[in-house]
């Protein structure tokens, strides 16, 4: 927040070398004045802030300093309010990892993410494959896949908690059909987590997909060529050459899921809201219900910032997997 | 892998045809599983109770009711909580992309010392999931007044470190010398930015403008945790709450549902390319 109103002051006149203008001073104008006092002080003012303002200030209110005011609480035990705090020191961070409910949505959450993801991405990177031509029926397929990406959690949620519903939904009228007992999915200790993994796949399967599409074309033909005349089959084509030429994507797309997944919250919330027993109770669930429901702001504070030490460190780990056959 | 003897010469070819037609059933498979619950939510919507328990095998309706629709206006704020969403979507895109743009101009055409400062500090807010801030901007905007407010639930997302990355990234594409003939000109920064290198971007200005009214569109946790009075609910939050509490009504909540679709599905029938160049041209980063 700081920052903006420190630097102005220190910038030098900018001089890009001869022949091309100066980038950042002001133009210079024929003015009635041209004496060097009033150009040095034009030129102090750097209208870069200016221009910057509006974002810095709102990033720096609503992101930066409440991370580290997040920090802060969770050192306390905070009470929205009150006058005085007590502080606790390490105490919500000894609470946390002696508690069995953030265990517990830490493991549904892991669980959540890394079956999600697998299949987004394998499921994802399988339909480009086979969608990569561009006619005009690949293109409508490509489309509709894709489209549930763009619906939101809340909407999905709520069609497949009806569609899984035992006496109303489609899944149990067809099971039914079928001559079998209708299954209760989304009460059933076993199943539910399940079912929730396979709604966040069926949502983002065509996110991954369209990100591989864009991958996949833009590997040069001639990749293929040099490998056919090495005698490679199209199974070695598409280990040594597709695979390798679309790694950048293949890491962007599993980081971009793998953080969305970690913080999955909308739609157990609206299918399950973390039952039955918790089966689904992910972190963001543990942490809407402490800070908000029950008010244990320090508490919650804790469990937000281990979570986001569990997404850097993730993020992490994938670069350093991905960066490290790089070597070719 | 078992047809290196060259006298079946066809069998290459079979292969394919096989290969060809099993893709083409499990894509077809893959269609049924992405319309199916979208028709089943449209026509559910039309649905009575009734209908509903007794053929829940069935996907369309044995009678069209409206009463899904009427429930809608009876049982929810619903007008309300519709403007509410365009309200808070439509003014924050609108601010988003002025204040994102701006700052990528200075970040990517401006000399000045600290702009790798900036510019780290930028991305490094896009590392920083929301959840993790919600406590303390939560505690802000009660010491602000600002809870249950539309300020409350718009300026803390009027600028997004994505859309000035991506802006930046666009602008810094855009030849130099369109700004220097326009200096010579006599023209200033802010001439410059809103003359010459807006109109150019306006591709980006696309792709940021869909991609951030759809996220707010869509978002749940951010106006559930602003906002507890009804009349400042939007659709997201006001569907999940009145669904645990007040409706009971399935074919309600279902055609709640399909009507908060329908500004998305029609901006992405018209906009398709957007879209998908938004999400296409991130992942190539």
């Amino acid at each position: 927040m700081s920052t903006h109103t420190t630097e102005p002051a220190l910038s030098r006149p900018a001089r890009d070398g001869a022949g091309s203008l100066p980038r950042n001073a002001e133009p210079v104008r024929p003015g009635p004045r041209g004496d060097g006092s009033t150009r040095r002080r034009r030129r102090r003012f750097q209208p870069a802030w200016l221009f910057m303002a509006p974002s810095l200030i709102i990033l720096g209110v609503f992101v930066l300093f409440p991370i580290l005011q997040t920090l802060y609480y969770s050192f306390f035990d905070w009470t929205i309010g009150a006058s005085t705090q007590t502080f606790l020191g390490f105490g919500n961070y000894i609470k946390l990892f002696q508690d069995p409910q953030f265990w517990n949505a830490l493991g549904v959450t892991l669980v959540f993410t890394a079956f999600a993801v697998a299949l987004q991405i394998t499921l994802g990177f399988g339909s480009a494959l086979m969608l990569l031509k561009d006619n005009l029926i690949t293109r409508i397929v490509r489309s509709v896949y894709f489209f549930p990406t763009i619906v939101s959690f809340v909407t999905i949620g709520l069609v497949w908690k009806f569609l899984l519903d035992p006496s109303i939904g489609l899944v149990g009228g067809l099971t039914q059909l079928l001559g079998l007992q209708p299954v209760a999915w989304l009460t059933s200790t076993s199943l539910a987590l399940p079912s929730v993994i396979f709604v966040a796949v069926w949502r983002s399967v065509g996110f991954a997909m369209i990100l591989f599409v864009a991958a996949l074309k833009a590997v040069p033909a001639e990749r293929y060529e040099a490998g056919r005349l090495d005698g490679a089959n199209n199974r070695q084509l598409t280990l040594h050459i597709t695979i390798p030429s679309v790694r950048p994507t293949l890491l962007f797309a599993t980081m971009i899921l793998t953080i969305q997944s970690l913080q999955v919250f909308d739609l157990v919330y609206v299918m399950t809201d973390g039952g039955p027993v918790f089966r689904t109770d992910s972190l963001v669930n543990l942490i809407y219900r402490d800070g908000f429901v029950n008010y244990q702001t320090g508490y919650a504070s804790a469990v937000s910032w281990v979570l986001f030490a569990l997404i850097m460190l993730l993020s992490l780990l994938q670069l350093r997997l991905f960066r490290y056959n790089d070597v070719d | 892998m078992s047809t290196e003897t060259g006298v079946r010469v066809r069998r290459p070819g079979a292969m394919t045809a096989l290969a060809a037609s099993s893709k083409w059933i499990l894509l077809v498979i893959g269609l049924v599983f992405a319309i199916v619950p979208f028709i089943w939510m449209v026509s559910g919507s039309f649905r009575s109770e009734s209908d509903l328990f007794g053929n829940p095998a069935s996907l369309f309706p044995t009678s069209i009711t409206l009463h899904g629709y009427l429930g809608v206006w009876e049982q929810l704020p619903f007008l309300r909580l519709l403007g509410n969403t365009f309200l808070f979507a439509g003014v924050t895109t609108a601010a988003t992309l002025l204040f994102d743009s701006l700052c990528a101009y200075a970040l990517a055409r401006l000399k000045f010392r600290g702009r790798n400062l900036a510019f780290i500090l930028v991305i490094a807010t896009l590392m920083v999931p929301f959840q993790v801030t919600l406590i303390p901007v939560f505690i802000e905007l009660f010491h602000f007044g600002w809870l249950n407010t539309y300020q409350g639930l718009i300026v803390p997302r009027a600028t997004s470190a994505f859309g000035i990355f991506l802006f930046r990234q666009f602008f810094i594409s855009i030849p130099t010398e369109l700004d220097e003939a326009a200096r010579i000109d006599g023209a200033g920064h802010f001439r410059i930015y809103w003359r010459i290198i807006l109109p150019l971007a306006k591709p980006a200005i696309a792709t940021v403008a869909i991609l951030n009214f759809m996220n707010l569109w869509n978002d749940l946790l951010w106006p559930l945790v602003v906002t507890s009075d009804p009349n400042m609910l939007t659709l997201p939050a006001g569907l999940t709450l009145f669904g645990g509490q007040h409706v009971t009504d399935h074919a309600v909540l279902l055609a709640g549902a399909t009507i908060s679709l329908i500004p998305i599905a029609v901006a992405f029938f018209f906009a398709q390319k957007y879209f998908v160049a938004g999400v296409a041209t991130t992942g190539l980063k």
